[in-house]
């Protein structure tokens, strides 16, 4: 098995946990942590088409490459937008919760 | 020689380990130093793929920033009064989420073994870019960011500025103009003082050369940028510095100018050497330098105030 593949099934692996986690966790923040994980997964794939399409006197495909670096930047401002939503949330809710129901449990903020 | 097979094994079974790990961790802060593990760990799987650049990229970015913000905000939810209700998942959604999950990883794992052969590449294309618009750049990805794709880079940078404006719109209305919050509410520790005192100056100067050497070796704006943003969360971490108001000209204008001056020079170039985000042939190094170098400024102010959120003092404190 090359290294490449070996990354690419990591990559496949780490998609899996991912979505394990961003489904069945409760916490805003950990589902986030899970779908950031997913993300680097699929770059991890994306990163052994790169390796694979090297050409040119390379050794990988500098196209793919620098689109994973785009993506990595912008995966980032994504999940600082998706924090400052969960943060408002939140404090607007008292609750550190998606569960809806909480949110219009008459007094609910303040049931512990 | 034999010895790289078994450390890649290794590696991966690492990777795949500690994001277990943050999966499964029972305390968000456990699962964010996690992740932060997981993402240097990952940078070494790109090194392996020769993608240093990535490598560079995901260490600071995917890493080094995305920790600093989740432990941020991690404080933040903390200082709630109703912390993280548990709500635990029944086993039946367990079994069924995982089978979902094993199935998505092994269609995906199906499909990486099954890749074309010849594999489709634009490698070729992007020699063309490094020896063509960016001539004299060395380094392949530099080329290819900001020639071949100049215009996906830019609109990178205005993603960049759109989610400043969506998270300081999340912000109080009461608190427009003002400062965000510091990202560290009580008093830092004399150590955490000192680290910042001097690392900070070391790092700006490792951010630059990144910036700098990126023409030629791995590196680049992103990569420089990112660290610049870093020493500056460091100082903020440490309350050597606050986060300056959001209605600041020379932060609004830092920001912007990436982008800005991008986009005037690709048009410029329209003009200047027959199509858009074409560089004059001779100067190009020296244009797609100064380009980043803006770059830099813009991702190194953008980059900590996603960090710090929205404001929240009042305008007139």
């Amino acid at each position: 098995m090359t290294p490449s593949v070996l990354a690419g099934l990591t990559g496949a692996a780490l998609v899996g946990l991912g979505l394990y986690g961003l489904i069945l966790h409760p916490h805003p923040l950990r589902k986030l942590l899970a779908f950031n994980l997913i993300g680097s997964g699929v770059f991890l794939v994306f990163g052994i088409v790169a390796r694979r399409g090297a050409a040119a006197g390379f050794r990988f495909d500098p196209v793919p490459q620098a689109m994973v670096i785009t993506g990595i930047v912008v995966a980032f401002a994504a999940s600082a937008i998706a924090v400052a939503l969960i943060l408002r949330l939140s404090m607007q809710s008292r609750n550190v919760t998606l569960d809806a129901e909480v949110w219009t449990r008459p007094n609910g903020g303040d049931a512990t | 020689m034999s010895v790289l097979p078994v450390l890649d094994v290794v590696l991966a079974s690492l990777v795949i380990g500690v994001a277990l790990f943050t999966i499964t961790a029972r305390d968000l802060f456990a699962s964010v130093v996690g992740y932060v593990a997981y993402g240097l760990l990952l940078a070494f799987v790109w090194i392996r793929l020769y993608a240093p650049d990535v490598a560079l990229t995901e260490a600071a970015v995917g890493s080094g920033v995305t920790g600093v913000l989740l432990i941020t905000a991690g404080k933040r939810l903390g200082a709630l009064k109703n912390a993280a209700p548990e709500m635990r998942p029944g086993l039946s959604l367990k079994i069924l989420t995982g089978v979902l999950a094993t199935l998505v990883a092994g269609a995906l794992g199906a499909a990486i073994l099954m890749l074309p052969d010849p594999p489709p590449s634009l490698a070729p294309e992007a020699a063309a870019a490094a020896s063509g618009a960016g001539a004299g750049l060395k380094n392949p990805i530099t080329a290819v960011l900001m020639s071949y794709r100049s215009f996906d880079t830019m609109l990178e940078k205005i993603v960049l500025i759109l989610a400043v404006v969506g998270v300081w719109s999340v912000g109080a209305d009461k608190a427009w103009g003002g400062a965000p919050a510091p990202l560290r509410q009580s008093r830092p520790y004399a150590p955490m003082v000192l680290l910042a005192q001097t690392l900070a100056p070391v790092g700006v100067l490792i951010g630059i050369h990144i910036f700098w050497t990126g023409a030629d070796a791995p590196g680049g704006a992103f990569q420089g940028g990112a660290l610049l943003a870093a020493m500056w969360m460091v100082t903020m971490m440490a309350r050597l510095a606050g986060p300056p108001r959001i209605d600041a000209q020379w932060l609004r204008m830092a920001m912007v100018a990436g982008p800005a001056v991008f986009l005037v020079t690709g048009l410029a170039g329209g003009v200047l050497a027959g199509s858009f985000f074409a560089y004059p042939p001779g100067i190009a190094k020296p244009v797609i330098l100064a380009i980043e170098g803006f770059m830099v400024l813009s991702i190194a102010t953008a980059l900590p105030m996603l960090v710090a959120g929205p404001p929240s003092e009042r305008p007139d404190q």
